[in-house]
């Protein structure tokens, strides 16, 4: 298990060599890792978490390094979190925005990211509503990219806080149903759990209305299949694992769903559903929520809930993230 | 009066006479003078074929020049010269320039530049509707008698089908083909490539193949009623391709054309040559990259002649068209100067019959647009006929990389790939307008 020292915010301390396994310079999504880089940000988060859970909850690890977050999209939480996460491990952090910044005056993401290169950041997080922004960002930049988020393609940092959760109710996913239940096929946090989830050796169930649902995902030559269905009914039944995500009002409005209430019938997250799921069984949700819609006010703050904690574990596993990758850099 | 040039020692293929065998080529004032097994040069300038396909000029129906109004893309002059290194001898011009050619003035504009600064032949098509709009008719026989070779809206599929069918009684009673972008718009609005599994994997919104399908479908039902000449553009899908063999087995007045790029790449293109290169923009055209088994129905298609013609589709883009966020990237390849070594790829690979593909960069679209009648012997190899040759060495290898292409447009999915297939020398108008190292005084 690797130690993380507290250390005095003025001095810097000895750098930790980056664990085994680590050789990424981007988290673009959570397809590319490897089963030993899955593990050493599990381990590394573990340790993080650990260090939150400390009167001062910071060490000086990264300082004198500069974090960027460049939000081309509004969010509260995953910003809000790797800013912390960043903080925590005493880096220093530039916040930007795609409103009243560069971005509104025309310039390319290409160009916005040398310029942050440029003034010395070393590690952007960044999320887009692009699909593949980050991949764009990180093949015309020698600055790490962290993928906060791009479009409907991939959410890894809430892939890996999803797992990390997970494992510490259920420990091994290894033969565990987990039902992904919503707009899966808008979802870039059910893209990056699929991953994550077949190569810790879960069975993956995806349910949904059939136009929210991917027809042809294949995971051919990948671990595992995932299976699709459009009954939630029966696709709850002996889950160990039941994620609800969110559904955005637009989905009714371009015609992919008859209405809100029509969906709230069939795939709603409630207290009946979950009776037929394990004893035991965790609910999750990637937030924000729309309680009452894709998950029952009940369920959502009930005993199997554990989106708090997911939250709270956000931060531990964007510290991870955070320390392996910047550390890996100079390694 | 031009030199007179003897091609002497090569293969000479021209499928419209099924003539394959070692053959010299005489030319002389513009026009074929003789075609013997062995020909005394007389004062002709010799070009060296030997171990080069001699073949008819590749005819191109559908190319983007990018000029007027996009020049940062492409002009008349780099898109011409990068179809000559690509072995075409004549390119119809797809309207969607700025202003488009959908008048009789702007036609005219247009014949003026072509003819200060093409390198090869160049026939315009003409808009269907005005401003390429989809709202009201182009006055089209106007656009016909200033010299249109056929009618397109290009990108923009005519979504109205009661104004295509409008269109279509005009274009039959003109006899001028139309080109036709099949597409359902309302099914494929906002995709960024073929709606399946790779789509899926990347989060990227998709254009289903029922959208090119039931534009095909309705196309073909408006060309039976009008009895116009209807030719599908870049065909991409097996089940498309059923239908315009369906239609040509009733024998109806429907053509087609295929890519270079949908005959030798799919869908997953677009992940490029691995993660770290996903979300390939040089991959993005439309209609898009399709599947395996799409690309397999489509060789078929062309072995077995429903598909008329090889068209490229060249689509040059400048940098920033392509160096940004996939669903913000310009649509379009660059392919006139790979579009024959794809050919011989496939050939190679036994995929594609050589003869069949140069029918389809030669006769074939020459047939499909009536070239003919503005250049007699287009597309063939025949005595007194037009002299417009071109030779390419199949053997010989060549590295597809920004500063190997002449076109202003380096968008393409294959740089980096070296590729057989090589264009010695092209011949128009009985002028050895390009060569590469073959020619001896």
């Amino acid at each position: 298990m690797l130690e993380i020292k507290e250390q005095p915010t003025t001095t810097a301390g000895p750098e930790p060599a980056a664990p085994i396994g680590w050789r990424s310079k981007d988290l673009l999504d959570t397809d590319t890792l490897s089963l030993a880089e899955i593990e050493a940000i599990m381990e590394t988060a573990e340790a993080m978490r650990e260090v939150r859970a400390r009167p001062v909850g910071k060490v000086a690890t990264l300082r004198g390094v500069t974090v960027a977050t460049l939000f081309y999209e509004q969010s509260t939480r995953t910003r809000a979190s790797f800013e912390v996460a960043a903080k925590a491990l005493g880096a220093d952090v530039v916040n930007l925005t795609a409103s009243g910044s560069s971005v509104e005056k025309g310039e390319s993401l290409v160009d916005t990211v040398r310029t942050l290169e440029a003034i010395g950041t070393s590690v952007i997080v960044m999320r887009h509503r692009s699909s593949g922004a980050p991949y764009l960002a990180a093949a015309n930049s020698g600055a790490s990219i962290i993928n906060g988020g791009d479009g409907t393609h991939a959410h890894p940092t809430q892939a890996l806080l999803d797992l990390f959760t997970m494992r510490r109710h259920c420990g091994s996913l290894q033969g565990k149903k987990v039902v992904i239940v919503g707009d899966v096929l808008h979802s870039r946090v059910a893209r990056s759990n699929i991953w994550t989830l077949l190569a810790s050796g879960a069975r993956v169930v995806l349910c949904g209305p059939p136009t929210l649902l991917p027809r042809a995902l294949s995971m051919s030559g990948e671990p595992g299949e995932c299976e699709v269905t459009t009954g939630f009914d029966e696709a709850i039944g002996g889950a160990d694992v039941v994620m609800a995500l969110r559904i955005q009002k637009e989905r009714q409005e371009s015609g992919l769903i008859p209405s809100l209430r029509e969906y709230i019938r069939g795939y709603q997250l409630n207290a009946a559903r979950l009776q037929r799921a394990n004893p035991g069984a965790l609910v999750m949700h990637p937030g924000p929520m729309n309680e009452g819609i894709e998950i029952a006010p009940d369920v959502a703050h009930g005993l199997a809930s554990v989106i708090e904690e997911q939250v709270t574990n956000g931060v531990a596993v964007r510290m991870a993230v955070l320390y392996l990758i910047a550390t890996g850099r100079t390694a | 009066m031009s030199e007179a040039l003897l091609v002497r020692g090569g293969r000479v293929i021209d499928p419209s006479s099924g003539m394959d065998d070692q053959f010299d080529v005489l030319l002389r004032n513009g026009a074929v003078e003789a075609i013997a097994p062995s020909i005394e040069p007389a004062g002709a300038r010799l070009i060296d074929a030997r171990g080069c396909i001699v073949t008819p000029g590749f005819v191109d129906l559908h190319t983007h020049l990018r000029e007027p109004g996009f020049e940062h893309k492409g002009t008349i002059a780099s898109e011409t010269r990068a179809a000559l290194r690509g072995g075409f001898t004549t390119v119809c011009a797809m309207p969607n320039t700025e202003p488009p050619p959908d008048s009789a003035t702007t036609v005219e504009a247009l014949m003026e530049r072509i003819a200060q600064d093409a390198a090869v032949r160049v026939l315009p098509i003409g808009c269907v509707t005005r401003g390429r709009s989809g709202r009201a008719l182009a006055e089209l026989g106007e656009l016909a008698a200033a010299g249109c070779i056929a009618l397109s809206d290009d990108g923009n599929p005519v979504a109205d089908g009661r104004l295509m069918r409008n269109a279509l009684h005009h274009a039959a009673a003109l006899d001028l083909p139309l080109s036709e972008h099949c597409d359902d718009p309302a099914l494929s609005a906002g995709g960024a490539m073929n709606e399946g599994r790779v789509s899926e994997r990347l989060g990227l919104p998709g254009q289903p193949v029922a959208a090119e399908v039931a534009a095909i479908a309705r196309n073909i039902a408006l060309c039976e009623e009008t009895g116009a000449r209807l030719h599908i553009a870049h065909i991409t899908t097996a089940r498309g391709l059923s239908l315009v063999a369906d239609a040509k087995a009733r024998g109806m007045r429907v053509t087609c054309e295929v890519t270079p790029s949908h005959l030798f790449l799919t869908e997953d293109a677009v992940f490029g040559n691995g993660p770290a290169s996903f979300y390939d923009t040089n991959a993005k055209v439309n209609p898009p990259l399709r599947t395996a088994a799409d690309r397999a129905a489509l060789l078929q298609g062309l072995n077995e002649g429903t598909i008329d013609a090889i068209a490229t589709d060249h689509a040059p883009h400048a940098v920033q068209d392509k160096l940004c966020e996939f669903d913000q990237a310009a649509f379009g390849i660059s392919c006139i100067e790979t579009a024959l070594s794809t050919v011989v790829s496939l050939a190679l690979r036994g995929e594609l019959d050589l003869v069949r593909a140069i029918a389809a960069l030669t006769i074939g679209p020459v047939r499909a647009f009536s070239i003919d009648r503005r250049i007699p012997g287009a597309g063939t190899l025949a005595v007194g006929r037009a002299a417009d040759v071109t030779l390419f060495d199949p053997a010989a290898r060549w590295q597809v990389a920004p500063d190997t292409l002449v076109s202003k447009g380096k968008n393409t999915p294959l740089l980096g790939r070296e590729l057989p297939g090589r264009v010695r020398a092209v011949i128009v108008r009985g002028e050895l307008a390009y060569s590469e190292e073959t020619v001896h005084a």
